[in-house]
């Protein structure tokens, strides 16, 4: 399932070349621009498509109730534009229609984490999960690598109801080949490991996976499981990590509030209490930069991980015995 | 244009009477809920629901009817009453407006109530929703569609109520230029001008005013007409769906709380419910007219 060949892809592209596979199965299909096409790639879409592309300008409000309007009248639209604009500008539309109204949009948030690393804080979005994960209704999944991208986004046009789909600006690592099936709402296992388990999303993923090989180096077995949909949560999946490992480190490129590190300790502290170290950008802005860079600079180093995971068996020596 | 007879014209009137006296009965019962509002647009929605949308009650999901957004989504009491009175629902369901267990909730939910179809509470979403949906509808109409019998353009239009407080938010005109740019002749605002929103005057709170040169410049088709005069709004309806490649928008002038004289012109009917005495008097005042 995974690959090892170093060759590092753009999630932007595989998705708008998806995107243009699902308009050729399905005539309702249709993407929707807030004139960002070409950073995103629907532009593939709307070459191919020019009658079921609406570009309707800097106006985000706009671009998620035209959609929702196009979803009422029984169309699939996709609609696309950076994900700190979907997640904040657009709020309150995504809430009263896409969520309250059940319209069938998929929202394509481009950009997403700190990947737009050269344009700044005020494009970066690492309140978008928790923001989307708050709405009733409303389903995030995190894609982590290109194949990823490839393989979900047809589910997503499945899945009834509104999806938040979260996309990467830059290159990532490409983790798997072509026999990844992953499947909405389901985690997926990694690596096996009984003595903390690596729980990440997005590009946090691979980093994970780095850091699971630093912890072995150390005589420590860390389990690395993907969490693509941060809801519906995969439950079983991390209450089984909960008790196997009782040392649970999350790891994502978001807030340590209300993201993938909040839904996993939220579910622990209610069913199954074990120790969770939440790794991921504190309660701040950041800044311009080369993008690995800067998530080693706010949190999200390998040796990040690694230290939350020696934190987290810690917490877990120092419990009292069962 | 069709002919409409005095007959039709005096009907649809007492109608509009009537949805008053159902709101009224409404927001009194429940003691909370909107009544200016939807006195304003009393004729408006009674020459949709009893006249000019092509629905059917029995089929509240039939995909060639008309589409009415409610926009207003605060005055929803006259919605629901003329959607009770239309056979959406029992008429004696009304009673249950705004309580525990009710399809009829403080604002339009289009998944609980029938023939709602849009959630509606927040404003401004009409017209950006509204360009959505006549997208979509005519857009059945391409040839790129694969299935036969979506090859041909659905016939049903787009109608929107939308208040003058309403049109301060920056939606509005964000999806008027969307309507605008892709020529979205299936589409119909209606603009219930009262003049007055939550705090005073509209005029007042955010000026808004030339409003028929703002949607001319805006590139739409603007008709302006007294929103109570139901024969004029009739006539404004038909001269809109004969409008191609523009959408259209009538400018509705109407007086909020109409039909009550203590309640017209005041601010202060927005959203205040009668005591047992007001309400007496604005029954009487409203039935003495039928």
């Amino acid at each position: 399932m995974m690959t090892t060949d170093g060759h590092w892809s753009l999630m932007r592209k595989a998705y708008g070349e998806a995107l243009v596979r699902l308009g050729e199965q399905n005539p309702d299909v249709v993407a929707l621009s807030a004139d960002v096409s070409n950073s995103d790639y629907s532009a593939l879409f709307a070459e191919a498509f020019p009658h079921r592309f609406y570009n309707v300008g800097i106006a985000e409000q706009s671009l998620v109730d035209v959609a929702a309007g196009l979803a009422y009248a029984g169309k699939i639209p996709f609609a696309n534009t950076f994900a700190f604009l979907i997640a904040t500008r657009a709020v309150e539309m995504v809430r009263t229609h896409l969520c309250y109204g059940q319209a069938n949009v998929k929202l394509m948030a481009a950009y997403a984490g700190l990947s737009d690393s050269f344009d700044g804080p005020t494009h970066h979005a690492i309140t978008d999960l928790a923001i989307m994960r708050s709405l009733p209704g409303m389903t995030v999944v995190v894609p982590a690598d290109a194949v990823a991208v490839q393989k979900l986004l047809p589910q997503v046009a499945a899945w009834p109801g509104p999806v938040y789909f979260r996309l990467n600006r830059n290159e990532v690592p490409d983790l798997y080949d072509e026999t990844y099936a992953p499947q909405i709402g389901k985690g997926v296992v990694l690596r096996d490991g009984g003595d903390v388990a690596l729980i990440g999303t997005g590009m946090m993923l691979y980093r994970c996976l780095q850091a699971a090989e630093r912890l072995a180096g150390e005589g420590i077995q860390a389990r690395v499981i993907e969490i693509h949909t941060l809801k519906p949560l995969d439950t079983h999946l991390v209450l089984e990590a909960a008790r196997d490992t009782q040392a649970l480190v999350t790891a994502e490129e978001h807030s340590i509030i209300g993201g993938l590190g909040a839904a996993v300790a939220e579910l622990v502290c209610d069913q199954s209490p074990a120790p969770v170290i939440r790794v991921g950008i504190a309660d701040t802005f950041s800044e311009s930069g080369p993008y690995l860079e800067l998530l080693d600079k706010y949190g999200m180093s390998v040796e990040a991980i690694v230290d939350g995971a020696r934190r987290a068996l810690r917490l877990k020596e120092a419990l009292p015995a069962r | 244009m069709h002919y409409h007879p005095d007959e039709l014209i005096l009907e649809i009137t007492r109608r509009a009477q009537q949805l008053r006296l159902d709101v009224l009965r409404m927001v009194y019962t429940a003691q909370t809920g909107h009544i200016g509002g939807a006195f304003s647009a009393a004729e408006i929605v009674a020459s949709l629901y009893f006249h000019h949308l092509r629905i059917d009650p029995a089929r509240p999901d039939w995909p060639e009817r008309d589409r009415f957004l409610f926009s207003k989504g605060h005055a929803c009491a006259v919605l629901y009453a003329a959607l009770a009175h239309r056979g959406f629902f029992p008429v004696s369901e009304l009673a249950t407006f705004r309580q525990l267990d009710s399809r009829l909730q403080g604002h339009p939910d289009r998944l609980k109530c029938p023939g709602v179809e849009m959630p509606a509470g927040p404003l401004g979403h009409g017209v950006a929703v509204g360009a959505g949906m006549a997208l979509a509808l005519r857009e059945t109409a391409k040839p790129s569609s694969r299935s036969a019998a979506s090859a041909r353009a659905s016939a049903a239009r787009v109608y929107v109520l939308l208040g003058d407080g309403e049109i301060n938010a920056g939606v509005v005109w964000e999806g008027a230029l969307t309507a605008a740019k892709y020529r979205l002749g299936n589409l119909t605002v209606i603009l219930d001008c009262n003049g007055i929103q939550q705090t005073g005057a509209t005029a007042d709170v955010l000026p808004t005013e030339d409003l028929s040169d703002k949607w001319r410049a805006f590139g739409w088709h603007v008709q302006e007409i007294n929103g109570h005069s139901v024969a004029e709004i009739l006539g404004a309806l038909d001269r809109a769906d004969q409008v191609h490649a523009r959408p259209c928008i009538i400018i509705a002038r109407t007086t909020k709380g109409h039909g009550v004289g203590f309640m017209a012109y005041d601010h202060r009917w927005h959203g205040r419910p009668p005591n047992e005495k007001q309400y007496q008097e604005a029954v009487a005042e409203i039935e003495g007219s039928i």
